[in-house]
């Protein structure tokens, strides 16, 4: 393959535009010179002889006659044994090596292999020779930690391809050529274990997609009960500054049950990273008592990082999810904040001087949006298995209002919405999921007539409580009352949870049901009292040993025994029990 | 060696542009005048036009200016000779000392690797209560004083420079107000904080180009002190004169506006210098304390809005006190942990019983009846509002607690409290009656009790004792 090379004509900011002699293709990756550097960079648009090139490192220092070195590549990514426990720039640059390389700051043109090469894994081979496969197929197989890592057949290959030869069982480097491949017109392919896909283009090496059915447990009693996420599907968190999501997600990342969780850190605070990436080595996965970071990867592209890269960073993620799920397994994706990523491509959409849309976003911004979120799902892979992606992204709406281009671009798309509200958090009612605005399109974890029923009880209670403000507790029925406090009382003890109680921070799916049938119950339930103080003071108790009950494990003797005192205490006031 | 072009063929706003070759983007360049001379940087390359943006503005610049480039983009003098130093934005002395020009650095330089960040452990004391005991200030934090044009966020934030125990002061002063440069100043110089201070002063009658470079300078040099493992403390006041000016700047470049005529790189530019802030694994510090107003004292104001997103919370101050609600240190769970057992339930206890004081105030403005319960919330948050709140207090953190409990113990019961019995045993101070309304730090700092049950103290964790009947007004806070 010939090297094109094109030449700079213009610099703005972090846009290029270069000028090329032979063919180029969108989204093709170039390198600019600059003396010994070179800085990576992607075709964004051509118009004839010219093609602007967003460059995802600074562009300071770079001259009109500097040359550009085309690849004939769209930007891609390494996938192969070792993404595990890494922590990756948006352009699968590991930043720890980077660090031993280059010290404190991100020096631009450095790019460091994404896979170790010179790791030895415990291969087993599973394909023979003469066997007939296609893209996505197994060809053997290597321990990962946990996982049993399948070498498949790579992604890029069409059509059939019958298997030549096979490397014996031993160990090699991802470099190591373990089968030979031949198609059909008879030219051979050298498989190794490492291959390589460009980000922007889904993987779609299985036989179907299927329709999200079975849910994602996250531990978390608001989402799972009420506004539940399946694997596969996508959901979302839009909320203004401070409500909570970060840490919902980083709480979900620790506690969801599924195989392997993908972190996207897209344009937010780089010290939050910094806290899952030195504490996720030391606590363990409770599902497996290995360290959390064996299941995680994180790409971390944090808000003073390159915006280019930024944008690059969710595409990265998801394509490591989706290489997972090839394998069978079930990932979660978790982007924070998808309104970073939309900012990217609004910075780079006005340098290019393309017609605004709303607050100046692309008009394209919706359709980008769409097909990111799209690239979720579960699927039937070529051998009957099935994995999942599931996609779960934040929205940093300007204002905290939800009326916003990139919330409301999401919530078409999405299948849950889990809207934060500035008032809970304010209240510290955490998480600050607002119950009355937020929805879900999945199955509940629990029964769906409680969960009516409660929803109902938060709805009417929220209605008793707006009135309360204006007429007061004096102006309000006996029975209004008690709606209001059933409401508060199932809000403060199911809706909020702990994030920092060792039990209360994850509730279990078999959890749930049961404390939410005791709760459902008690909601249900006929309650007289002689007047609002003793109703309230009842209440108040009720909350507290509640809370108790949450706190204590669920095989415990303790959990029985609260359970029966709380049973007691509500049976005692109920009438004609 | 560099060569010089005579002919400006346009002028808008503060950028010109000339016909030249081998030019490098973001290199700097002397523009010449009959006016003068001024630096400027190439913000834009198409094939042999050059696009200037000359910091001390177009003004007087004629189409025949001579313009020569210096092969490299901004750079500034870093050494210890910059303590006790008074610059302009474009890092000019501003005080009668001499130009320096020894061991330039560049400004604006790459971010840090994440993984050479560590987690914050370090609380920044300022004998503020309503910073030390509900929103510890840590260090390596990034946090703006949101205020209302007319708080006083900069005597605050003199003052928080003055109590905090930390190497080097960096002042970054955007369209300062003399006057306010001058208080900044003599303050520094009366406590003698002046000789480990730095400051970088743009004020309101200097070019605006000059005010965007005021951060870039400040954090350069705040992180060359950093990394010879100094702890440094930056100040940044105001940050939306910064953005301002960055929307001057964008508009006159006719580039298209995201939202109420502010570029729609805002958010990455406010964070690439509020990432800045950081504690370096294996040398120093720096933290960074800005000011940012709000136009119209609206929160939602693009400027705080996208700031919020970036710093690890605000400290909102509101007729001269810091606001309980809406005020959030996001890194305040780092280091509260480790001060004195009882830091985070009093916390979360003086908040809460505030937040119920509020409630009962609206009950009262609507006329309704006030119960005992009531009464006594009433005279909690009088209190509350004078002893703790009040920006004259000066405690330490300790003395602060120990007021806490005073308090409580003069207006309720313990029970009535909610607070752990574990920790009512340990600190509810025992001669209640008998310290009314002025106890002050010293009075009860000798009645500090012993250390509780710590295994008790270590379970109550904020979330837990927050979620309770705290509820604030939200329209009060965001209004
Ligand atoms: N579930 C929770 N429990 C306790 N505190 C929380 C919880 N969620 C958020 N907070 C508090 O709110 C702060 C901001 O939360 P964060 O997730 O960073 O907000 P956002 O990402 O929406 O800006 C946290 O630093 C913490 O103090
Ligand atoms: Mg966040």
């Amino acid at each position: 393959m010939t090297q094109v090379q094109g030449t700079i004509v213009g610099v703005n900011g972090n846009m290029i535009t270069v000028e090329f002699e032979d063919a180029v293709s969108m989204n093709e990756v170039g390198y600019a010179r600059l003396g010994d550097l070179r800085l990576m960079s992607e075709i964004v648009r051509i118009r004839g002889k010219r093609a602007d090139l967003q460059v995802f490192e600074d562009t300071a220092g770079l001259s009109v006659g500097d040359p550009v070195d085309f690849t004939g590549e769209m930007l891609s990514v390494e996938l192969g044994p070792g993404l595990l426990t890494q922590v990756y720039d948006g352009l699968q640059n590991p930043l720890p090596k980077l660090a031993e390389e280059c010290g404190f700051f991100l020096q631009r043109g450095t790019y460091l292999p994404a896979l170790p090469r010179d790791t030895k894994w415990i291969y087993t081979p599973t394909a023979s020779v003469g066997d007939t496969l296609t893209a996505g197929e197994t060809l053997g197989t290597v321990p990962e930690g946990m996982f049993e890592h399948r070498i498949m057949v790579p992604f890029r290959l069409r059509g059939s391809y019958t298997v030549a030869s096979v490397a014996k069982a031993g160990e090699y480097t991802i470099e190591d050529t373990i089968a030979t491949l031949t198609d059909e017109s008879g030219d051979s392919v050298e498989v190794s274990m490492m291959q390589r896909w460009p980000v922007k283009l889904p993987i779609q090496a299985y036989r179907e997609r299927l329709r999200p059915t079975e849910p994602l447990v996250t531990q978390s009693r608001t989402v799972d009960t009420f506004f539940p996420v399946a694997r596969g599907g996508t959901y979302c968190v839009p909320g203004p500054f401070g409500a909570g999501k970060t840490v919902l997600q980083q709480l979900t990342s620790r506690y969801a049950d599924v195989d392997i969780v993908v972190i996207a850190a897209c344009g937010e605070r780089a010290g939050e990273v910094v806290e899952t990436l030195r504490e996720f080595p030391e606590l363990d996965d409770p599902r497996t008592g290995k360290s959390l970071m064996d299941r995680t990867v994180i790409i971390c592209n944090t808000s003073s990082m390159p915006v280019a890269a930024r944008e690059a960073s969710v595409y990265t993620g998801v394509t490591l999810a989706s290489y997972y799920r090839q394998m069978g397994l079930n990932v979660l994706m978790l982007a924070d904040s998808t309104s970073r990523w939309a900012q990217a491509l609004r910075e780079t959409s006005g340098r290019l001087e393309e017609i605004p849309g709303e607050e100046a976003f692309p008009a394209y911004l919706e359709s980008v949006i769409a097909s990111f979120y799209e690239r979720g799902g579960v699927v039937t892979l070529k051998d009957g298995t099935t994995g999942s992606v599931t996609i779960g992204g934040t929205v940093s709406p300007a204002g905290g209002n939800f009326d916003e281009p990139v919330t409301q671009g999401t919530l078409k798309v999405v299948g849950a919405f889990h809207g934060l509200s500035r008032a809970r958090s304010d209240a510290r009612r955490y998480p600050a999921i607002d119950p009355l605005d937020s929805w879900s399109k999945y199955e509940s974890v629990v029964d769906n007539a409680a969960v009516e029923a409660g929803r109902s009880v938060l709805q009417r209670g929220s209605e008793v409580g707006q009135m309360m403000k204006v007429v007061g507790e004096e102006g309000t029925s006996q029975d209004d009352f008690m709606l209001y406090l059933k409401s508060e009382y199932l809000d403060s003890t199911y809706l909020q949870q702990n994030a920092f109680d060792p039990v209360d921070s994850a509730t279990s799916a078999e959890r749930q049901q049961h404390v939410f049938g005791v709760i459902s119950g008690f909601l249900q339930a006929d309650l007289s009292f002689k007047d609002k103080t003793t109703a309230r003071s009842f209440f108040h108790q009720l909350t507290q040993t509640t809370r108790d009950w949450n706190r204590a494990e669920m095989e415990s003797q303790e959990f029985k025994d609260i359970q029966a005192r709380l049973e007691k205490m509500v049976s005692e006031v109920t009438v004609n029990a | 060696m560099h060569k010089v072009y005579h002919r400006v063929h346009n002028i808008a706003g503060n950028v010109i542009n000339i016909r030249a070759e081998g030019v490098r983007y973001r290199e700097l360049a002397e523009v010449t005048s009959r006016t003068g001379t001024s630096l400027a940087q190439v913000i834009r390359l198409q094939d042999d036009e050059v696009s200037l943006q000359v910091f001390a503005g177009a003004r007087g610049v004629a189409t025949d200016a001579q313009v020569r480039f210096l092969g490299h983009s901004m750079q500034v003098p870093y050494s210890e000779a910059l303590l006790g130093r008074i610059f302009t934005g474009a890092a000019n002395p501003r005080d009668r000392g001499p130009e320096l020009a020894e061991n330039l650095i560049e400004i604006g330089g790459p971010s840090v690797n994440p993984a050479k960040r560590i987690i914050p452990r370090n609380m920044v004391r300022t004998g503020i209560p309503m910073i030390d005991v509900f929103n510890t200030l840590v260090e390596s934090q990034k946090l703006p004083i949101f205020a209302r044009a007319g708080e006083p966020y900069n005597p605050l934030l003199a003052r928080i420079a003055l109590q905090a125990e930390v190497d080097v002061i960096v002042l970054g002063g955007m369209g300062l107000k003399h006057d306010d440069y001058l208080y900044f100043r003599d303050t520094l110089e009366e406590s003698g904080a002046l000789s480990r201070t730095v400051m970088f002063v743009h004020t309101a009658s200097d070019p605006i180009v000059e005010c965007l470079l005021v951060p870039d300078i400040s954090l350069a040099v705040a992180e060359q002190f950093a990394l010879e493992g100094k702890r440094v403390l930056c100040l940044l006041t105001d940050m939306t004169s910064f953005a301002d000016a960055m929307k001057e700047i964008a508009i006159t470049m006719e580039q298209i506006p995201s939202n109420r005529g502010y570029p729609g790189d805002l958010y990455s530019q406010l964070a690439s210098r509020y990432e800045k802030a950081v504690d370096f694994d294996g040398a120093g510090s720096i933290t960074i304390l800005a000011a940012t107003t709000m136009p119209g004292d609206d929160v939602t104001h693009p400027v705080p809005d996208n700031t919020g997103y970036i710093t690890e919370g605000q400290f909102y101050l509101r007729d001269g006190r810091i606001e309980p609600f809406g005020s959030l240190s996001r890194l305040k769970q780092q280091v509260n942990g480790d001060t004195r057992d009882d830091h985070r339930t009093i916390m979360d206890t003086l908040v809460q019983l505030y937040a119920a004081y509020r409630e009962t105030l609206e009950k009262q403005s609507m006329g309704f009846r006030m119960s005992d319960w009531d009464e006594k919330l009433l005279k909690y948050g009088d209190r509350f509002e004078k002893e703790m709140m009040d920006l004259t207090v000066n405690i330490p953190l300790e003395g602060a607690l120990d007021l806490g409990w005073q308090i409580l113990a003069d207006c309720f019961e313990p029970m009535e409290t909610g607070i752990q019995s574990s920790l009512i045993d340990a600190f509810w101070p025992r001669s209640a009656s008998q310290s009314e309304a002025s106890s002050s730090a010293e009075a009860t700092e000798d009645k500090t009790p012993g250390k509780p049950d710590e295994g008790d103290a270590e379970e109550d964790t904020p979330a837990e004792a927050e979620d309770t009947e705290a509820k604030p007004e939200p329209e009060t806070v965001e209004a």
